[in-house]
């Protein structure tokens, strides 16, 4: 374990390949989730309350425009990869063996099913458009 | 560990971001299923949001806010280092930087989080 951890992240991995490609996708999602997930809490929770966003709400208003809707399946996307990617770390950090597999299999499952059901919604919930 | 270990700034960073980033992902799997719900049961949405609007349910929205700005604050602390070797000298100047913006993002944001937790709990009017 000593010297995987410096004072800054987790070391480049010198192996290069897949390893590599995830550390550098880690830092670069991280880039893009500074921005897309404060903006979206600071939309979703500072300027408009929480309490007022029921589901006719959010079908009628938050994805009325195809601009939202990209937005929250590309936050989507980052978000999926970088947690799960993440929790592989730690997980891979406390665990071993067989339960280290189990685990993973278990993490990797539920990321895939949530990336459909998200995908899903974001893709296919439709705008009730209010009588004029 | 967290305690006894005597690894200073650096380690505190670093188990601050693994707590905040576990906690963040927790967050996220039930945030999308969540938002699954509006279409597949939108009345099980509805009255998952007014659970959502307890003031337990805002305290843990404010907590939600604290972690994700800790973990984005250090996960810039920690691309700049990686990217900027030089930087490592100073991560401990960084990690105060980081809670000074912390604190600085954080006390407006926190007096909103306040406002709703003030009308949840009948204090304000709605």
């Amino acid at each position: 374990m000593s010297g995987r951890y410096g004072r800054a992240g987790r070391s480049r991995p010198q192996s290069g390949g897949w390893e590599l490609a995830v550390w550098y996708l880690m830092r670069l999602t991280g880039l893009g989730l500074f921005v897309l997930v404060l903006s979206h809490y600071l939309i979703l929770h500072v300027i408009y309350d929480p309490a007022e966003q029921t589901a006719s709400w959010i079908a009628e208003v938050r994805w009325s425009s195809l601009f939202w809707r990209a937005f929250d399946w590309l936050l989507l996307m980052l978000v999926l990869f970088h947690a799960f990617m993440g929790v592989r770390i730690v997980v891979a950090d406390y665990t071993r063996g067989g339960v280290r597999t189990v685990t993973l299999m278990a993490l990797y499952l539920l990321g895939i099913v949530l990336f459909v059901i998200g995908t899903l919604v974001v893709m296919t919930l439709p705008n009730v458009v209010p009588d004029a | 560990m967290l305690l006894r270990y005597r690894g200073g700034e650096g380690m505190l960073a670093w188990a601050f971001h693994r707590i905040s980033g576990v906690a963040i992902w927790a967050f996220v799997v039930l945030h999308v299923i969540d938002i699954f719900l509006v279409g597949a049961a939108p009345d099980a949405y509805d009255t998952l949001l007014v659970i959502y609007a307890t003031p337990i349910g805002i305290v843990l929205e404010w907590l939600l806010g604290a972690a994700v700005l800790y973990h984005a604050l250090n996960g810039l602390r920690i691309i700049v280092m990686d990217f900027w070797p030089a930087l490592t000298r100073f991560h401990r100047q960084l990690w105060y930087l980081n809670w000074l913006l912390f604190l600085a993002i954080g006390v407006p944001v926190s007096w909103v989080i306040f406002g709703q937790f003030a009308r949840a709990m009948g204090w304000w009017p709605r």
